[in-house]
C-alpha cells in the first residue's frame, strides 16, 4: 500500500479517543457527553478498520458495522433521556442528575 | 507520486479528524458542537475509503452524518437556549485527574504501538479491487456473521422501543 502505514491510523485513532474521554470527564451538559462517546466509539471504529486492512480480512469492518448500530441505538436512548429530564424540568446537567447514585 | 498525494490526503483528513474532535469537546454551544462532529465524522469517512472500507464510508456518510447527526440538531433544536454548556466543570482535583487519566491512555496507546512499530505495522496485506465493497460485506453479513446481523437487528429494535418509551410525554406526572 503507498502512502501511511497502519500505525499513523493507530496513532490518530489514539488521539481521537482521548480526546473524546477528556470531553466525556470533563464536560457536564449531557448532550456533550453523548457527542463525546460518538467521537471515542468512532476512534474504536478507525482502529478496526486499520487492523481489518492490515490483516486482508474484512471481519474488522463487519465489527464495525456492528458498533456503527450500537452507537445509532445509543443516540436514540440518550437523546430520548435528554428529553425526558428536560420535560420534567430537571437541569441539564449531569453531575445534578444523581438520584440514582448509591 | 501517487504516493505523495495519498499522504496529503491522509494528513488533511487526520488533520480535519483531530481539529473538529477537540472542537466538538471544546466548544460551549452543542449546536456548534454537533456541526463539528459532522466534519470529525466526513474526515473519518476519508480515512475509511484510504484503507480501503468504501462501503463503511458510504455508510458512515449517510447514517452517522445523515440520519443520527440529524437527530441530534432535532434535539439541540427542541431544548433550545437550556441546551447551552457553559464549560464548568467539576472540582479542580476531579478535571486534574480526568486530563491524567486521558493522558494515560494515549501514552499506553503510543508505548505500544512503539513497541509493535515495524513491519507488522507498516505493511499491510495485499488484497484484492473488491475488498469492502458493498458485495463482499454483505455476503459476510449473509453467511458467517448471521448471528451478529440478526442481533444488530433486534438492538435496533429495542433502542427504538425504548427512545418512543422515553420521549413519551407522560402530563399526570410531577416533577420530584
Amino acid at each position: 500500500m503507498n502512502g501511511p502505514g497502519i500505525g499513523w491510523y493507530v496513532i490518530v485513532a489514539a488521539i481521537l479517543f482521548a480526546t473524546g474521554a477528556m470531553g466525556v470527564m470533563l464536560r457536564r451538559s449531557p448532550l456533550i457527553v453523548l457527542l463525546s462517546l460518538e467521537i471515542m466509539l468512532n476512534a474504536g471504529n478507525l482502529t478496526l478498520v486499520a487492523f481489518s486492512r492490515q490483516a486482508g480480512n474484512l471481519d474488522g469492518q463487519i465489527f464495525a458495522l456492528a458498533v456503527m448500530a450500537v452507537a445509532a441505538g445509543e443516540v436514540a436512548v440518550g437523546l430520548g433521556l435528554i428529553v425526558a429530564m428536560a420535560r420534567r424540568r430537571l437541569a441539564l446537567d449531569v453531575d445534578q442528575a444523581s438520584a440514582l447514585r448509591g | 507520486m501517487g504516493n505523495f498525494l495519498v499522504w496529503v490526503v491522509w494528513f488533511l483528513a487526520a488533520a480535519g479528524c483531530l481539529g473538529s474532535g477537540v472542537a466538538v469537546v471544546s466548544l460551549s454551544n452543542p449546536f456548534y458542537s454537533a456541526l463539528a462532529l459532522i466534519g470529525n465524522l466526513a474526515s473519518l469517512a476519508v480515512l475509511y475509503l484510504l484503507l480501503a472500507a468504501e462501503f463503511l464510508a458510504a455508510a458512515q456518510v449517510l447514517v452517522y452524518a445523515g440520519a443520527v447527526m440529524v437527530m441530534f440538531l432535532f434535539v439541540i433544536a427542541y431544548l433550545g437556549g437550556r441546551a447551552d454548556a457553559p464549560w464548568a466543570g467539576g472540582p479542580p482535583l476531579l478535571r486534574t485527574a480526568a486530563v491524567l487519566a486521558a493522558g494515560a491512555l494515549l501514552v499506553e496507546v503510543v508505548v505500544v504501538l512503539g513497541l509493535a512499530w515495524g513491519d507488522d505495522l507498516m505493511g499491510p496485506a495485499e488484497v484484492s479491487d473488491s475488498f469492502g465493497s458493498p458485495a463482499e460485506i454483505g455476503e459476510l453479513f449473509l453467511t458467517d456473521h448471521l448471528l451478529a446481523f440478526e442481533i444488530t437487528s433486534i438492538v435496533l429494535l429495542v433502542a427504538a422501543i425504548g427512545g418512543v418509551v422515553l420521549g413519551t410525554a407522560r402530563e399526570t406526572e410531577d416533577t420530584e
